[in-house]
């Protein structure tokens, strides 16, 4: 079986690629790119070569399969907000080819039978690449270390107890020397609990006029000081999840500056939306960390554009209406996102904060180097995970349309221009809107 | 003159002239409570619902006192959080009033944004009783009526508002409401009482009694929630009571002709001295018995004859 796409912009940040040629698939793999692989009129070459299925892809991106290292996927235990299937059909629709879930599940995933049973329903599904990240400690709560070594056999590509932060420094630092010691990521979600005790939202201008208690941006930002001081001592890999202020971006470059193995990531929502979006008490735009203020999606994007927030991760958090048509306070924290993170990414593209490279390089080459996944890049060799991007495409989001069956999002009826059209993995079409 | 609005939700979202209006027409109806037979049949007819899941006994007195004397049916549900223990959601609590065609439902909450929600999910008239720390309407209202009364005027006041603004939907509502009628505005507490930004609101923050009531008109002293002291608030009421509450030393410091208020209910000798609420300066009382006139006014102006 043979792919060729012709006449396509291909884009790869990791050959520093972009250039319009032709690819070819064969076997699941990349096997020529190249300008005029294809020269139409050329009977012999077709003939030559077999049963190819040629898609014209002129005028389109053909970019490196894009990578969302931060999902929820809720299997097992909370399949009535989103299933692998589910999930991995949304991620397929947004352009993504790989996909990292979160152990958060009912059992949390702290153990190989649990980070099994997701591998293999993945492969079941037959979608995208789904990998599993492994809880840091037993039930996520906070005292014992998981099995890092049998989960990492299991398929384990990380570890996170995310949705909690890890309170305790010396399991933190612990958990940091043994998953660096095999060359794992800590992936650290930032909160102090105490700070944060109590609050829906942001803690700012906001919050007071809507008495709503506050999360004050130093609840995340201390314990990035925090991770980046036990990183820094202890000399290991940490990864910071959802990055959502100013002086968190500010003290990651720093640290970077210093040599501290740290990267991070941000989401989608937090360089698009403020507090402000909370006016009305929408639950839909309730999430964790809180969305902050205009001088934080400053910020981010600034850290975005010079490299210190290394990748864009949607934090795709299903809820099912029950979760979220309650009072603000009680509304679940969340918000989808495998289907909107292309087309609210590519506003930074139009605002020229990124170039199209430095897009691709924050939503798949990146985000492949965190999780030492071989993928992320279009080279001659490599696993055919590919996604054809529309730039021009205009179109409006229905949430009731999205294929995650968590209709979440505060993005209903937004236009968004650049959408994914096809999305390929290991060779395979997954996803196609193109003619 | 109506409201042409279906809900008051908060003071935020009034006019100046609605504002006017309301308070206009409680003035009207002062009279009413003052009859033998306290009833007229303005709202004959009309079933109004007071769905309150938080304790309340004023707000909720209140509210049923100024229904009944305009002949409405009144009927008092208190939900408390029992429903929510039994999973039934406010959505469900709603649908099933709203199934049972009540005119208007008054709503009392401990979450910020409660009645919000009540109000766009049915088509009766929601009128927030108050919802967390957010916004409590009716009383800054009555406030304002109260002031109206003594002074005269609102604008060119100068009122102090002082207590735990942080969790206060008292305070909010009066902010948006004082300084929508002219009034300047201080606020004051300890520190970890004055919410974040509150300044953007307005108002003149203080963190000290004493220079916060300095000149004033009014002085507005919040309750104290005693369970705030479990949430590192401040140290204890002892330490409280010494360096905010109102006395008959700091007292001096404001206007002579000063009106002291209180939302109520009080804690005496915390952050009122008893011979302050209970003296010539006071006008607590007075807030009550309005507190029934601009309920009425609001429950006429919201559901009353057609035009």
């Amino acid at each position: 079986m043979k792919l060729l796409l012709t006449g396509g912009r291909i884009i790869d940040p990791s050959q520093n690629v972009d250039a319009q040629m032709d690819l070819m698939i064969e076997n699941g793999k990349i096997v020529k790119i190249g300008k005029g692989i294809h020269k139409p009129g050329n009977a012999s070459w077709k003939s030559s070569a077999g049963e190819i299925t040629v898609i014209d892809v002129r005028g389109m991106a053909i970019v490196p399969g894009l990578i969302d290292i931060h999902t929820h996927l809720r299997e097992p235990g909370f399949e009535y907000r989103e299933t692998i299937q589910t999930g991995s059909a949304a991620a397929a629709t947004g352009g993504f080819t790989s996909i990292a879930c979160m152990p958060n599940t009912k059992p949390v995933n702290d153990t190989r039978s649990v980070t099994e049973y997701i591998k293999k329903k993945a492969v079941s599904c037959n979608i995208v690449n789904v990998y599993p990240i492994a809880a840091i400690s037993v039930g996520s709560e906070g005292t014992t270390m998981t099995e890092f070594r049998d989960l990492q056999d299991a398929g384990a590509v990380a570890f996170s107890d995310d949705g909690k932060p890890v309170t305790d420094s010396a399991l933190m630092r612990s958990a940091l020397e043994y998953a660096s010691s095999f060359y794992m990521p800590i992936i650290s979600h930032c909160e102090d609990l105490h700070l944060s005790a109590g609050g829906s939202m942001n803690e700012g201008f906001v919050s007071t006029e809507l008495g709503l208690q506050g999360i004050p941006a130093i609840a995340e930002e201390t314990m990035i000081a925090r991770d980046i001081i036990i990183a820094e001592y202890t000399k290991t890999i940490l990864h910071i999840a959802h990055v959502s202020t100013a002086g968190a971006v500010r003290l990651i470059r720093d640290a970077k500056e210093r040599g501290v193995k740290v990267t991070a990531e941000t989401a989608p929502h937090y360089f698009t939306l403020t507090d402000e979006a909370l006016r009305e008490f929408d639950t839909y735009a309730k999430v964790n960390p809180p969305l902050r203020t205009d001088r934080d999606v400053i910020a981010l994007k600034e850290g975005l554009k010079d490299g210190t927030i290394d990748a864009i991760a949607s934090d795709h958090a299903p809820h099912a209406s029950t979760d979220k048509e309650v009072e603000f306070e009680y509304a679940a924290s969340g918000m989808t996102g495998l289907e909107t993170s292309l087309g609210l990414s590519m506003k930074l593209v139009h605002e020229g904060i990124l170039t199209m490279k430095g897009l691709i390089l924050t939503m798949s080459t990146n985000p492949a180097g965190i999780l030492k996944l071989p993928k992320g890049n279009l080279k001659i060799g490599s696993d055919a995970d590919v996604t054809v991007i529309d730039l021009d495409k205009t179109w409006l989001l229905d949430r009731n349309s999205m294929r995650s069956k968590g209709k979440n999002t505060p993005f209903h009826g937004w236009t968004f221009t650049g959408k994914a059209v096809m999305t390929i993995v290991g060779g395979d079409i997954k996803y196609r809107e193109l003619p | 003159m109506k409201l042409a609005r279906k809900d008051i939700l908060g003071i935020k979202d009034l006019s100046i002239d609605e504002i006017n209006l309301i308070l206009n027409t409680a003035d009207s109806f002062i009279e009413v409570s003052t009859r033998e037979i306290k009833k007229v049949p303005t709202l004959r007819g009309k079933t109004i619902v007071n769905l309150f899941f938080e304790a309340s006994t004023r707000t909720r007195t209140s509210f049923e006192i100024a229904g009944k004397r305009l002949s409405a049916d009144t009927i008092n549900i208190s939900a408390s959080t029992r429903s929510v223990v039994k999973g039934e959601t406010l959505i469900d609590t709603a649908r099933n009033l709203e199934a049972m065609n009540p005119d208007a439902i008054v709503i009392r909450h401990s979450a910020a944004g409660a009645p919000h929600m009540l109000a766009r999910m049915v088509k009766q008239s929601i009128i927030n009783a108050g919802d967390g720390a957010h916004e409590h309407p009716t009383q800054a209202l009555l406030d304002m009526m109260t002031i109206k009364e003594k002074k005269g005027k609102i604008a060119g006041l100068k009122v102090a508002i002082v207590g735990d603004i942080a969790h206060s939907r008292v305070a909010r509502s009066n902010i948006y409401g004082l300084i929508k009628m002219g009034a300047h505005v201080i606020v004051a507490g300890p520190a970890m009482m004055l919410p974040r930004d509150i300044e953007h609101m307005g108002v003149t923050v203080h963190d000290n009694l004493e220079k916060a009531i300095r000149d004033v008109d009014i002085i507005m002293m919040l309750r104290i929630q005693l369970e705030r002291q479990q949430q590192k608030l401040f140290p204890s009421l002892r330490e409280y009571s010494n360096y905010f509450c109102l006395n008959r030393q700091n007292i001096t410091l404001a206007k002579d002709d000063v009106l002291v208020m209180h939302p109520g209910p009080i804690n005496r000798g915390i952050e009122i001295s008893p011979d302050i609420a209970d003296g010539p300066y006071s006008v607590i009382l007075d807030q009550v018995t309005n507190g029934v006139a601009v309920r009425m006014a609001l429950l006429y102006l919201l559901i009353g004859g057609k035009q």
